[in-house]
């Protein structure tokens, strides 16, 4: 039923509209892919170490804040992608090391744990940055238009990022199915016990899935910052679409965020467009129609 | 069955130790009841004399004389403000305490009742609210709150743990996002002014005492279905679930309808709550239910602890102190700085809150007194009809 109602729904838009049709089909995927790299970090944390970590969103805004303040510095965008990835990750690191190491297993705790942190993370950025708004301006070969069939120009930029999740995607997958970490990380995700009794440092395994999960969102703050902006408040969004894509697309699987994240960007763009205010309850039933036949989220395992 | 499921069911077997322990102190706490079915006199009156300890009756008499002996900003903004917060927060320590289920959506339930009451009675916005008489803006926004709240435990029942707080704050949030962008119907970023509480009886319900007294009323009443709920059949399955909901639907109970109807009380309460803040407030908006407003009520009730529905409020007052006073002590634009340290101060020092403070000071008292011969055997005193602090399933 859903199907068919997306089928006409997309069959009357582009009779009506080809146009709109295909630049919010675009909008929504190059945000999907942004939610994307901001979700996978979030997703791999959690697939791990059952850790829900509701500070995400503020480490990817203080990744965009950090991002700004070297780009500025250096005029290099690439040097702030690097330094956002980089100084986020630092800081996942010494969260897990200095704190979720003594709370392994208890969930509410971290849960509060990482709420009071976020509290005052976000407190801090507010404090140190202002209310201002932010924005990156990407490097000249990727700034401006591209033509494109169907939707005449769209903003290169959006493409690239398009690009980036997907090649980080892949990467991403890569780096767990094909190296020894990430065959580490998933025998992790199975069976913890079994995995430090098998000999391996479960630490040093979670330090590092930390580091890259929280890095992954200091990354998706200077992506997201230069195709968007970055204002205080965007941590709460980033946690919602965070939270909203492993929900949908099911714990601890890349592919299901991938998938989940370009369900809820398309949904948040075609509500945007067409339904303009009501936008959110798209989301909203999605999350209702996923949660009713798979509360495991589409791709999730039983936990 | 593989290895993860037999780890599982050793798991869910380990943590069961403790439930046959806490279903054996139920009985303790259903004694007086029992008796007084059992001597043919009506449970009620002699039960609630059993109930009430005289400690309760010292702070309730203490509450109520309160507005005589302090100045009207410390009757409204800190005595009626914590009420209204606490009966909110109380919704939440009644589901995590005793269902094991931490909602963050409890603000949005009260915030869904307030917005009812904006919308269908009078506001500053005629152009959108409806303005009818307070008392049917009232009657139709518990039921409507309570509804969302069913509607949210359901979806949130679904799923275990970790997940609910995912869920529910999604949910929250997503409310947030709703009534900001919304114009038609919830008037935006604005949101709803004046919403002023009733006159009734020649009274102005808004006024610093009537209001006080309005928001006793309800906190005390909110306490009391608590405490007595607990107490019931329905409570103490509740419980059972909470803490084994395998071996409950083992037994034959209906794990969900059970979960599902424990948000649906938590609903009422939480719709008292929000009614009263919008009165309290004269206004509401999506700050009203946005993030910081949602977390605030799970910081209250860890704040004060989850052991106790008296926790709730004990959580409002250090929260609504700390709000007011401490612009004094810091700056006021870093109250959530200070906010957040002392909630992670909290949680990680004292996971039982400042009730786990308490009982920890009152435990080490009765060590001393006992050492000097008094000799009681204080661990069964007041535990035994505690919940035990919510656990969420690691799921796996």
């Amino acid at each position: 039923v859903v199907a068919a109602l997306v089928v006409v729904f997309s069959a009357w838009a582009i009779a009506t509209n080809a146009k709109l049709f295909f630049t919010t089909a675009l909008n929504g995927l190059t945000l999907g892919a942004l939610y994307f790299l901001v979700a996978s970090g979030f997703t791999l944390v959690f697939g791990l170490m059952r850790n829900v970590n509701l500070a995400h969103g503020s480490l990817y805004l203080l990744g965009g804040y950090l991002g700004f303040e070297v780009g500025d510095r250096t005029g290099s965008w690439l040097l702030a992608l690097a330094a956002g990835f980089l100084a986020v990750a630092l800081v996942g690191l010494v969260l897990q090391t200095a704190v979720f190491r003594f709370m392994q297993g208890q969930d509410l705790r971290q849960t509060l744990v990482t709420i009071a942190l976020s509290i005052m993370l976000a407190d801090v950025m507010l404090w140190q940055w202002g209310g201002q708004i932010y924005q990156f301006d990407p490097p000249r070969a990727i700034f401006g238009g591209t033509p494109l069939p169907l939707v005449d120009r769209y903003p290169t930029y959006r493409l690239v990022v398009l690009g980036v999740a997907a090649g980080l995607g892949v990467l991403l997958w890569a780096f767990l199915n094909r190296t020894r970490v990430g065959m580490m990380i998933r025998a992790g995700v199975d069976d913890r016990a079994m995995l430090a009794a098998a000999g391996v440092n479960v630490h040093f395994v979670f330090a590092v899935t930390f580091a890259i999960g929280a890095g992954l969102a200091g990354l998706g703050g200077v992506v997201g910052g230069t195709a968007l902006s970055i204002a205080p408040g965007e941590d709460t969004r980033y946690l919602l679409a965070s939270l909203m894509v492993v929900i949908v697309g099911g714990m601890g699987s890349v592919l299901g965020a991938g998938l989940g994240a370009a369900l809820i960007g398309l949904a948040e763009q075609f509500g945007l467009a067409y339904a303009p205010t009501y936008g959110i309850v798209f989301m909203f039933v999605i999350l209702v129609l996923v949660l009713a036949f798979r509360p495991h989220g589409l791709l999730g395992r039983q936990a | 069955m593989s290895a993860a499921d037999w780890r599982k069911a050793m798991n869910s077997g380990a943590t069961s130790q403790a439930w046959p322990r806490a279903l054996r102190a139920r009985p303790s706490a259903l004694t007086p009841r029992q008796d007084a079915d059992g001597a043919g006199v009506p449970a009620g009156l002699s039960g609630i004399a059993r109930v009430v300890r005289p400690i309760d009756v010292v702070v309730v008499a203490a509450l109520v004389v309160y507005p005589w002996l302090v100045s009207p900003f410390f009757t409204f903004q800190i005595g009626a403000q914590s009420l209204a917060l606490g009966l909110v927060a109380l919704s939440l320590t009644f589901l995590a305490g005793y269902g094991g289920m931490v909602s963050l959506a409890q603000m949005t339930v009260a915030g869904i009742a307030g917005y009812a009451v904006a919308i269908v009675g009078a506001s500053g916005t005629p152009q959108v609210s409806l303005g009818w008489p307070w008392w049917l803006a009232v009657l139709l926004a518990l039921p409507i709150a309570v509804l969302a709240a069913t509607v949210i435990g359901w979806l949130s029942v679904r799923t275990e743990g970790i997940y609910t707080i995912m869920i529910t704050l999604a949910i929250g949030v997503a409310f947030y996002y709703l009534v900001l962008q919304n114009y038609a119907v919830f008037n935006g970023f604005q949101g709803f002014q004046r919403v002023l509480a009733p006159t009734l009886f020649g009274l102005f319900w808004g006024d610093a005492v009537p209001f006080y007294y309005l928001a006793l009323f309800w906190a005390l009443a909110g306490y009391a279905a608590v405490t007595w709920t607990v107490r019931t059949p329905f409570g103490i399955a509740l419980q059972g679930i909470r803490d084994n909901p395998r071996r409950m639907a083992a037994l034959g109970f209906h794990v969900t309808a059970h979960r599902v109807a424990a948000y649906a009380l938590a609903g009422v309460l939480a719709g008292v709550g929000g009614v009263l803040m919008v009165w309290y407030n004269g206004l509401i908006s999506p700050g009203s239910v946005g993030t910081g407003a949602l977390i605030n009520v799970l910081i209250v009730s860890v704040l004060g602890g989850l052991r106790h529905p008296v926790g709730a409020f004990v959580g409002a007052v250090a929260f609504v102190l700390l709000q007011n006073f401490a612009i004094d002590l810091f700056d006021r634009e870093r109250f959530n700085l200070v906010i957040g340290t002392v909630f992670l101060l909290v949680v990680l020092f004292s996971p039982d809150g400042l009730l786990g403070w308490w009982s920890r000071l009152r435990r080490a008292a009765w060590r001393a007194a006992s050492a000097r011969g008094a000799g009681a055997d204080h661990d069964a005193i007041g535990t035994s009809t505690r919940p035990r602090a919510p656990h969420s399933p690691t799921g796996g």
